[in-house]
């Protein structure tokens, strides 16, 4: 075991990246023409990176498994994106911003990192603005803000509800401009299968194409990883079929350091599992729990009725009604942070009181009657109505929240069936983002030299749970404003290097290790599909490394999942060839990757003896029930170093100072 | 294409009211017809630009239609195509070839003798030999006594209302003059021309059939 | 959620092997669907029995799996992205059809996007649209002006967002006679046009990516509106009169 080295820049924390830009090596612009710099993923990190770097002049290639940049799966987030703009004058500033994201994160990220954050996520809005980024505006024609949970401030601008969607169409249209110009060599259809390390630096990859089968080999002076986060160890969450952890568990096999891989973001509110055969979860935005209340029955009997479909929820009277964020939580109510929200759900599923049918009747209504009679009275009294009927309120309610909700509730009805306007919701918690990394300094770098790791990929600046709107923010400071000066300081030492060949022997060993990985899993001849695997991997991540964890579950994980890994290598069967367009052979080298990954999880999980944001140890709570957080032996990042296997890997620290906030029991009572 | 369109959308509409000038008044019809025969500046410029106009749009309508089929070499097995659009928006070149093929019977009803009589046989007067009146409305009285030719020319405009019917509206879109605020309106005229110009030419037919056979 | 009765099905997909082999509609018999199953997940359960049986599975792109990647496509009885309105493949469920039905599903059909192989086509047309002018030329630089700067009034921007909302999945090119990748185009062009930002280029962007479209192989536009019918986005053919406004005026002044 051993500490890490952030390479934090020295100074008061608000001067620190004003400082460090400020004596940074630069690489002059003729010089940069001589440098490749290879970009996994096209996401907000990723494309936002991969611009820039362009618009500075380097020689960017970026990859991506989609058939286009533009359909990376940071284009599904909803909400919006936090800025510490100040519009509003409510009291924000940078200083705020940076404090809200250390408490929401439970203290488990870095100081100097998180307020680089929060002091370049205004430029973020200015650029995006400029680069013809429709954000919602009022009528003064000057940019709308809204606010979201745990915090005090209205920061997050937004797009409708698809705030992702139109920033990742920003930096993608920045991208176009540089494909145009042949500074960026676009991989669409390429998935990366091994990074490669020359003389103890990163210096290029291995990639495949995805659709004739090709093995290449690409060159580079740093390779940056945005390949997003690796939420899909769980079989069922919000993320894209595609995302995986392939480029990241590559690069921590070829030594780069994971970080808190245990530090998983399961969101409150998503539309339950509705059978086996179910492939993924949707979101319902966080904004919901701004007018929806959150229940279940108060007796047993009646949750049971539910379930059987022999009672209705609007059949219960409210006094049989169990609000149990109001109930537990009397200040925040159903505004709790996400962590809190979704063990809550947990909680009372696991009594018995959940309302969906499924295996583990896990569910808990979204009910939004009472904001539909709120603002139906509201109305009345606007409009000078006297003597409204009580359908009347209803209607004029219903209209209010179909202006606020409308494309999500119907979402909701096109997915359910329900019409969440007459009968609640029925939501369960699912996975949605992942905390944990590739670990890096504080200038984007892994621990292995000219490998960088951006957005979701690396582990930095979210702590163990992360607020709302602040993954976008996140993904774009660091592809746009941190990664494109940091890589310069390293990149200055390269520019007599000249072009890397892609003949050396290690280049001819990681094409080789790739080869041979897809001919076993081709040849294998097994009898279960890559699914079936992936599904079975899912379940034991959700019962026993989810939202609620115990030394016994972790244990059982672990060796379950190695057990489940042996039997994936000799019974997994992947139809057709290597030399062609091939869904299951991708999918089962993606797989692969969880199986290893799913056990690192676990051990991290089990090492890590307290509970802290997304991370919930049952044996670690207060009376009532909350998360107990061990700040004495604690307080630090986890990186693993992979030595051969994941049940092998060897845990360095990095210590967290906090010399600018005080570090605090979360309380939302 | 749409261009075209709305310059023959301009023609039509001024064809349709000389020839409702018929019904209404022969004699109005015979002066205005004269004067259209026999201007230089309709003859020899304004002429010239229609036919211009016309075989530009058809040969604008065949190279779009060939451009299509090009930009789709293999067909749908199962294609369901009513869900998403009209009949008429899709088989315009259908309908207008239904309507070349028209003209053609057209020009050998009224213009091949027209030019004849004033080009070749060098007759500018617009009478017959021996009458005091123009010649116009008797002429077009002698082309309607056909049921057949009548029948046709039925035909023919119910084809050129189903191409209006879409290709007014369409033109107007191609230009670019049509948005959220127009296009209620525009839609709503465009229905009303392609309806009415066409109703209205078998009106003036019908009529002139029924007036010269009893 | 109706989980008493389930599907049975015939399908009807097309299958080719790679972008030059011949292609052809193979039936399949499919029994015992959950009408809450996604279309998409209804392709998973077939391509699962197929891998059991030792057959090669059916490729189709997909990806988020929630409506707004773009990734997924599918004609599906004979319209693209099935016959739900403002949804696309993956939101599509199975209540949608009856038990007993026959589903054809063959794969977006246009010259300018070639079949990869079964349903998934190469619709890298769009990028290299986009390459040609969809975008504003800004260096990222961390002092551009203040986003507030510049107001611009609410129903440009609103109607700018409604334009920007499409999600490249080419449903207008598929459902289009003309295989015309008008819609496509003209929202980019539009999102642009509607903002202050984008006027500076305004003039060279409709025309290049015009240029571009033509030049990929999709078809004239003849406005026969299916495009705005099948967008799982609904983004109106008003769209397209503004490009070919802002086209005409570029021509003509340039």
């Amino acid at each position: 075991m051993s500490q890490l080295d952030s390479k934090i820049p020295e100074g008061p924390l608000k001067d620190k990246w004003t400082n460090y830009k400020n004596n940074i090596n630069l690489v002059n612009p003729a010089n940069k023409r001589n440098i490749d710099v290879i970009v996994i993923g096209t996401g907000l990190a990723g494309g936002s990176a991969a611009a820039t770097l362009a618009e500075l002049g380097y020689n960017v290639k970026a990859f991506c498994y989609q058939d286009s940049p533009r359909r990376a799966h940071s284009i599904a987030a909803q909400g919006g994106i936090n800025a510490a703009k100040n519009y509003q004058g409510d009291g924000d500033s940078t200083h705020r911003l940076f404090y809200d994201t250390i408490k929401g994160g439970d203290y488990r990220s870095r100081e100097a990192n998180v307020y680089r954050l929060a002091e370049v996520s205004t430029n973020i809005i200015d650029q995006c603005v400029a680069q013809g980024v429709p954000f919602a505006r009022d009528y003064g024609g000057l940019l709308d803000n809204r606010s979201f949970g745990g915090v005090l401030v209205s920061r997050t601008f937004y797009a409708k509800g698809q705030t992702g969607q139109q920033l990742l169409l920003g930096a993608y249209s920045a991208m176009n401009r540089q494909i145009a110009k042949g500074k960026i060599q676009m991989y669409n259809r390429h998935e990366m299968l091994d990074v490669v390390i020359v003389g103890g630096k990163a210096r290029g990859i291995i990639a495949r194409d995805l659709v004739t089968g090709e093995i290449e080999r690409h060159s580079a002076h740093a390779v940056v990883i945005g390949s997003g986060g690796y939420g899909n160890v769980f079989f069922l969450s919000t993320n894209a079929m595609g995302s995986n952890v392939t480029a990241a568990w590559k690069a921590h096999k070829k030594g780069a350091h994971f970080a808190n891989p245990c530090y998983t973001q399961i969101h409150p509110t998503c539309i339950p599992v509705h059978g086996t055969q179910q492939s993924k979860l949707t979101l319902m935005s966080e904004s919901l729990r701004n007018d929806g209340r959150i229940w279940v029955p108060k007796k047993l009997e009646d949750a049971d009725a539910v379930r059987k479909g022999t009672l209705k929820a609007i059949d219960i009277k409210e006094e049989d009604r169990d609000y149990y964020l109001e109930r537990r939580y009397p200040s925040f109510g159903n505004l709790v942070p996400r962590d809190v929200a979704s063990r809550a759900a947990k909680e009372r599923c696991d009594a018995g009181y959940g309302v969906v049918a499924n295996d583990t009747n896990e569910g808990v209504f979204l009910d939004f009657a009472s904001a539909i009679q709120r603002y139906g009275k509201e109305e009345v009294l606007v409009k000078g109505i006297s003597n409204a009927s009580k359908e009347e309120v209803t209607s004029l309610g219903a209209k209010v929240i179909e202006n606020k909700y409308g494309n999500l509730f119907d979402m909701y009805k096109q997915i359910t069936d329900d019409n969440p306007y007459k009968t609640p919701m029925r939501i369960y918690p699912a996975v949605h983002y992942t905390m944990g990394g590739l670990w890096v300094d504080y200038n984007l770098m892994t621990n292995v030299e000219g490998m960088y790791a951006i957005g979701e990929a690396n582990f930095s600046d979210h702590g163990a749970n992360r607020l709302g709107a602040s993954a976008l923010m996140q993904g774009l400071a660091d592809g746009y404003f941190v990664l494109p000066y940091t890589i310069g300081d390293y990149l200055a030492n390269d520019i007599r290097t000249g072009k890397i060949s892609t003949d050396s022997p290690e280049f001819a060993i990681a094409e080789k290790k790739a080869k041979d990985e897809i001919a076993h899993l081709i040849n294998n001849n097994g009898t279960k599909t890559v699914d079936y695997f992936h599904k079975r991997l899912g379940l034991i991540m959700w019962n026993k490394v989810g939202m609620a964890r115990t030394t016994e579950g972790l244990n059982e994980a672990i060796s379950e999942i190695a057990t489940l890994r042996d039997e994936f290598y000799k019974d997994v069967r992947v139809p057709g060839g290597a030399d062609e367009l091939n869904q299951e052979l991708e999918k089962a080298g993606r797989v692969a990757d969880f199986l290893e990954l799913g056990e690192l999880f676990a051990r991290d999980a089990l090492e890590r003896e307290e509970s802290c944001g997304g991370h919930f140890r049952e044996e670690y709570k207060t009376e009532d029930g909350e998360a107990l957080r061990r700040d004495d032996e604690f307080t630090h990042v986890s990186a693993w170093e992979y030595t051969g296997k994941p049940s092998d890997a060897v845990l360095h620290k990095e210590n967290l100072e906090f010399e600018n906030v005080e570090l605090k029991t979360r309380s939302y009572k | 294409m749409a261009l075209s369109g709305l310059f023959l959308l301009i023609f039509l509409l001024q064809h349709f009211v000389i020839n409702f000038l018929s019904v209404i008044s022969p004699d109005t019809f015979n002066e205005v017809s004269h004067f259209m025969g026999t201007n230089p500046f309709i003859q020899f410029l304004m002429q010239p630009v229609l036919m211009f106009g016309v075989i530009l749009h058809l040969g604008m309508g065949i190279v779009i239609e060939l451009q299509n089929r090009n930009a789709r070499p293999i067909k749908y097995a199962f294609n369901n195509a009513k869900a998403n659009s009209s009949w008429m928006s899709r088989n315009m070149i259908i309908t207008g070839i239904m309507v070349m093929l028209f003209l053609g019977l057209h020009f050998y009803d009224f213009w091949v003798p027209e030019i004849k009589t004033k080009f070749i046989d060098g007759d500018m007067s617009g009478k017959l030999a021996g009458e005091s009146g123009f010649r116009y409305f008797t002429e077009l009285q002698h082309k309607f006594v056909d049921p057949a030719r009548i029948g046709i020319y039925c035909l023919a405009f119910i084809f050129l209302a189903l191409h209006l019917l879409h290709g007014f509206q369409s033109s107007f879109q191609s230009v670019g003059f049509k948005n959220r605020k127009f296009a209620p309106t525009i839609q709503l005229l465009g229905n009303i021309y392609a309806v009415m110009i066409p109703l209205g030419f078998i009106f003036i037919a019908l009529f002139h059939f029924i007036n010269s056979s009893h | 959620m109706s989980a008493a009765k389930t599907l049975n099905l015939t399908l009807k997909i097309w299958r080719q092997k790679n972008g030059n082999a011949k292609g052809s509609l193979e039936t399949y018999p499919l029994n015992d669907i959950s009408p809450d199953s996604s279309f998409l997940e209804m392709l998973d359960i077939l391509n699962g029995g197929l891998i059991e049986k030792g057959e090669s599975p059916v490729t189709f792109d997909h990806d988020c799996r929630e409506g707004i990647c773009g990734s997924c496509s599918l004609y599906i009885n004979g319209e693209p992205h099935g016959p739900a309105k403002l949804v696309t493949t993956c939101q599509l469920h199975m209540r949608s059809f009856q038990d007993g039905e026959t589903i054809y599903i063959e794969p977006f059909r246009a010259k300018a996007f070639p079949v990869i192989k079964d349903l998934m086509v190469d619709r890298s047309a769009f990028d290299r649209i986009q390459h040609a002018g969809g975008y504003i030329s800004v260096n990222t630089s961390g002092n551009t002006q203040d986003a507030n700067s510049i107001p611009i009034n609410k129903e440009n921007a609103d109607e700018a967002f409604y334009s920007a909302a499409c999600i490249g999945c080419g449903a207008c090119v598929a459902a289009c006679k003309n295989a015309s990748a008008s819609l496509f185009v003209a929202a980019k062009v539009s999102q642009y046009a509607l903002l202050p930002q984008g006027q500076v280029e305004a003039k060279d962007r409709v025309l290049n990516m015009v240029k571009q479209a033509e030049k990929e192989g999709f078809g004239p536009c003849s406005n026969t509106g299916a495009c705005e019918v099948e967008c799982p986005k609904g983004i109106s053919i008003e769209n397209i009169a503004r490009m070919n406004r802002e086209f005409l005026s570029a021509a003509i002044s340039k």
